[in-house]
C-alpha cells in the first residue's frame, strides 16, 4: 500500500462517510422505535408482503429470460442502428416512472393501440391495472437492464473461443451448450437477483397501476399508512419490514458481487462464424424488432400524445418544472461531491457507506425523516430541501460505482507523480484527479440528476397541495383525468430528464484527454 | 494438396498476397518479420479471413468459401485452444463430435489421443490444472482427434520453454508422419523451422513465398530472409 500522507484530506472523506451514514442510519432508527411491537402484522400488511415478493419473483423471471434471445441476438448481429439499439436499451435506467408508465398505458391501457386493435377484430379487451400492469412495466424497465448485463456476458466469453467452436464445426445449439450456456449459469442469477432486488422497491409503478388489496406493494402500504390513515405506527412497522426484505435480499446480491457494472455493456460486435444460417438472421431480426417495439413505442406515444399539449401546459407545470429542476441540480451535486469525497478515502469501508443508499428505499428513508423532523419542524415546509437530500443519497451508490475505479486509477497511474510534486488537497484533486475522472464524473452527474428529476418516491409523501416536482404534478394530472395536459408534462419531464444527462455527459466528454 | 491460387488479401494499408501449392505431407514452416502477416496466412487457409481476390482448393475442390470446419484442416491457435469449463477428455473429443455423444469406438479413440500425447490418466482434469506443456499436449490430441489431413499451428508452443517446446515440435513430427498429415506452422525461431520443417516459406514484404527446401533455403538465403535473420 502506497504512502497516502499527501492524498485528498481523510478527515473530509471521514466526515461525509459520517453524515451519510446519519443520515441513512438516523430514520431507521426513528423508523424502528417508532415501529416498536405492537399488534405485529395485520392480514393486509401480509398481502402486501406476499405481493411485493410475487410481483417481484415475476419480474425477475420474465426480464432475465426474455432478456436471454435478445442479448444473444445482439451479442452475434452486426446492423446498422445497434449501437443506437444499445444506447435505447440503457435509456429506461433514467427514464422518470411516471413517464414509462403514461407510455405503458398508451400502449396497453384501456384505450391503447393494443386494445384499440383487440376490439376491432372483435377481441375482448386486456385489462392494465394490477399483477400483470405491474409486472409490465417492470419487465419494461428491467429487460433492457437484464439485456445489458448479459451482453456484458457475452463479450466476457474470449474470441478464441468462437474461433475455436468455429474450427470445430459447431452449429448454434453445440455453442449454446459448449460457450453461451455456461456463462449464463454463471450470470443468470445475478441478473434475477439485481431485477428482484429492484423491484421490491417499486413505488411508483405500483403506485400507478397497481393499488386496491390484492395490488399493493409494501412501500405502497407505507405511503398509504402515511397519507390516507396517518398511522404513523404502521408506516414505521411497514417501512421496517420493507427494510428488512431489501437488506437480507442486498447483501445476497452483494455476496454474488452483482451490483458491480450498470453502465457499461456496449462494445464492438465480434465476429462469428456460427451465425450465418438464414433461419437464425430471421429469429434474432424477429427477436430485436419486439424489443426495439416494446421499449420505443411507449416512449413514442408519449412523445406523440404530450407534442401537442407542450403550446398550453398550465402554469403549475411550469412551476412544478422549476422546483424539480433545482432539486436535481443541487442533489447532483451533493451526490458528486460526496461520491469525490468517499472514493478518495479508497477503502472497503467507503464502499460500503456508499452502498448504504441501496439497502434503504425512499419511502423507509422519508417516513423516518418525517418521524424526526414532525416533532420540531413542518415536514411540508421541508419538503424540497428532503427530496434533495434522499436523491443525492439514491443515487449515491451508482455515482461511487462509477467514479471510484476511475479514481483510483487515476492515483495508481500518477499518485507517485503527485506526491513527487507535493501535490496535495484541493490542488491535487483541480489539477490531477478532477482531469483524469472527468468523463465518469459527467456521466455520474448526469445519471444523479436524471435519476433526481425522475423520481417520484419521497416527495409524495411530503408534499401538500401548493408543492411539486414535475413527476408529481404528472402524477396529479393524470389522477384529475387531465390527460392532455399530463402527457405534456410527461414529454416536457423526460426532456428535461434525457437533458441534464446529455448536458452532463457531453460535459464530461469535451475536453477530456484521457 | 492445398493450392493457393492467386490469393490476395487487403485491408486499410495491409496486404499479403500467396500463389503456391503444398504438397500431401509436407512439412512447412512459415517465417517472417511479425507484422508481416504469418498469422494472417494462417487465417485465410483457416477461413477465419475470407480473400480480397483469389481462390483456395484442396485436391482441386474450391473451398474459398467453406466454412472453417468443413475445411480438411485442424487449427491449434497461439492460445485458447482449450475450453477451460470441460475436461480434458472433454476438450479432446470435441475433436470427434461436438455434442459429445461418443460411441463406444469413439471413446477408445480419443483415450488412444490422449494416451499417445502422455495425457493418460489426466483425462478428468480441467485446464487449469494443467502446465503449459500438458494444455499444449491436451489441445494436440483434440487436433488428432479432428482426424483432418492438414495440421495448422500458429505458434502454439510459444509460450513454452525452448526445450519444452522442441519436444512438442517433435512430438507433432512424430504424429504428423504416423498420421499421415501435412503441417504448415508459423514461427519466430528459425532453429525450430530447421529442426522441423522441409521447406520454409518466407513472408515478407506483402508477399508469402512459395515454401523452399530449408537447407537450401538457410544456406543461400534470400534478402528478404537475410534481412529478418539480420545476417
Amino acid at each position: 500500500m502506497a504512502r497516502r500522507a499527501l492524498a485528498i484530506s481523510t478527515a473530509t472523506s471521514a466526515a461525509v462517510a459520517a453524515l451519510v451514514m446519519l443520515l441513512v442510519l438516523a430514520p431507521i432508527g426513528a423508523v424502528g422505535l417508532r415501529a416498536g411491537w405492537p399488534d405485529g402484522l395485520g392480514a393486509a400488511d401480509w398481502a402486501a408482503l406476499r405481493f411485493t415478493v410475487f410481483q417481484a419473483v415475476l419480474s425477475a423471471v420474465f426480464s432475465a429470460v426474455l432478456a436471454i434471445p435478445v442479448a444473444r441476438a445482439l451479442a452475434r448481429r452486426q446492423f446498422r442502428g445497434r449501437g443506437a439499439l444499445v444506447l435505447l436499451m440503457g435509456a429506461p435506467f433514467i427514464l422518470p416512472v411516471i413517464v414509462a408508465v403514461m407510455g405503458l398505458l398508451a400502449v396497453f391501457g384501456q384505450s391503447g393501440i393494443l386494445n384499440t386493435g383487440l376490439v376491432a377484430l372483435g377481441l375482448p379487451p386486456v385489462q392494465i391495472y394490477g399483477l400483470h400492469g405491474v409486472v409490465l412495466a417492470h419487465v419494461f424497465f428491467n429487460l433492457p437492464l437484464a439485456t445489458r448485463l448479459l451482453l456484458q456476458g457475452w463479450e466476457a466469453i474470449p474470441q478464441e473461443r468462437f474461433r475455436l467452436a468455429a474450427s470445430l464445426g459447431m452449429g448454434p445449439q453445440e455453442v449454446l451448450r459448449w460457450l453461451e450456456w455456461p456463462m449464463l449459469k454463471e450470470r443468470l442469477p445475478a441478473v434475477l437477483l439485481v431485477v428482484f432486488l429492484i423491484c421490491l422497491s417499486s413505488f411508483a409503478v405500483a403506485l400507478t397501476l397497481g393499488g386496491g388489496p390484492r395490488a399493493t406493494t409494501l412501500e405502497l402500504a407505507v405511503y398509504q399508512a402515511f397519507h390516507l390513515e396517518f398511522d404513523l405506527g404502521r408506516a414505521a412497522l411497514l417501512a421496517l419490514v420493507q427494510l428488512a426484505l431489501v437488506l437480507s435480499v442486498g447483501l445476497a446480491a452483494l455476496r454474488l458481487g452483482t451490483l458491480a457494472g450498470f453502465g457499461a455493456g456496449r462494445g464492438a460486435m465480434r465476429q462469428r462464424w456460427d451465425v450465418g444460417a438464414l433461419w437464425l438472421k430471421a429469429q434474432d431480426a424477429f427477436v430485436l424488432g419486439l424489443a426495439t417495439c416494446f421499449i420505443a413505442l411507449p416512449l413514442a406515444m408519449v412523445a406523440l400524445r404530450g407534442f401537442t399539449a407542450l403550446a398550453d401546459l398550465p402554469a403549475s407545470v411550469w412551476r412544478a418544472a422549476g422546483a424539480s429542476l433545482i432539486i436535481a441540480l443541487c442533489s447532483t451535486v451533493l451526490c458528486i461531491a460526496a461520491a469525490l469525497a468517499l472514493a478518495a478515502a479508497r477503502g472497503r469501508w467507503a464502499e460500503m457507506v456508499g452502498l448504504l443508499g441501496l439497502a434503504v428505499s425512499p419511502l423507509v428513508l422519508g417516513t423516518g425523516l418525517f418521524l424526526l423532523i414532525n416533532p420540531y419542524f413542518s415536514p411540508q415546509a421541508l419538503a424540497l430541501p428532503i427530496t434533495m437530500v434522499v436523491n443525492a443519497l439514491m443515487a449515491l451508490p451508482f455515482a461511487l460505482r462509477i467514479v471510484g475505479p476511475e479514481y483510483a486509477r487515476a492515483e495508481a497511474d500518477f499518485g507517485r507523480l503527485a506526491d513527487a510534486l507535493g501535490l496535495k488537497g484541493l490542488a491535487r484533486l483541480r489539477r490531477m484527479i478532477l482531469p483524469q475522472i472527468r468523463r465518469a464524473l459527467g456521466f455520474a452527474a448526469g445519471l444523479a440528476a436524471a435519476l433526481s428529476m425522475g423520481d417520484l418516491g419521497v416527495i409524495a409523501l411530503f408534499a401538500d397541495a401548493e408543492t411539486a416536482t414535475l413527476p408529481l404534478q404528472v402524477y396529479r394530472l393524470m389522477g384529475a383525468y387531465r390527460m392532455e395536459a399530463a402527457a405534456g408534462a410527461a414529454l416536457l419531464l423526460v426532456g428535461l430528464s434525457f437533458g441534464l444527462f446529455a448536458l452532463f455527459d457531453w460535459g464530461g466528454r469535451r475536453g477530456a484527454d484521457t | 494438396m492445398l493450392t493457393l491460387e492467386h490469393v490476395t488479401y487487403t485491408q486499410a494499408g495491409f496486404a499479403l498476397s500467396a500463389h503456391w501449392a503444398l504438397e500431401p505431407e509436407a512439412r512447412v514452416a512459415i517465417v517472417g518479420p511479425s507484422g508481416a502477416g504469418k498469422s494472417t496466412l494462417l487465417a485465410l487457409i483457416g477461413g477465419f479471413l475470407a480473400p480480397s481476390a483469389g481462390r483456395i482448393l484442396w485436391q482441386g475442390k474450391d473451398i474459398t468459401d467453406a466454412a472453417p470446419s468443413a475445411r480438411p484442416l485442424a487449427n491449434l491457435f497461439q492460445e485458447g485452444n482449450l475450453f477451460p469449463h470441460l475436461t480434458v477428455f472433454e476438450n479432446a473429443a470435441l475433436g470427434v463430435n461436438t455434442r459429445l455423444k461418443l460411441s463406444a469406438a469413439e471413446t477408445a479413440r480419443v483415450q488412444g489421443a490422449l494416451e499417445r500425447v502422455g495425457l493418460a490418466g489426466f483425462e478428468a482434469r480441467k485446464p487449469a490444472q494443467l502446465s503449459g506443456g500438458q494444455a499444449s499436449r491436451a489441445a494436440l490430441a483434440r487436433a488428432l482427434c479432428q482426424d483432418k489431413p492438414l495440421l495448422l499451428l500458429d505458434e502454439p508452443f510459444a509460450a513454452l520453454g525452448p526445450a519444452l517446446r522442441r519436444e512438442m515440435l517433435g512430438l507433432v513430427g512424430e504424429i504428423a508422419t504416423e498420421h499421415k498429415r501435412a503441417v504448415l506452422m508459423v514461427s519466430h525461431e528459425p532453429r525450430d523451422a530447421v529442426q522441423f520443417a522441409q521447406a520454409v516459406s518466407v513472408v515478407a514484404e506483402g508477399v508469402a513465398h512459395a515454401p523452399q527446401e530449408t537447407n537450401a533455403l538457410f544456406a543461400n538465403p534470400p534478402q528478404a530472409l537475410r534481412d529478418y535473420l539480420g545476417a
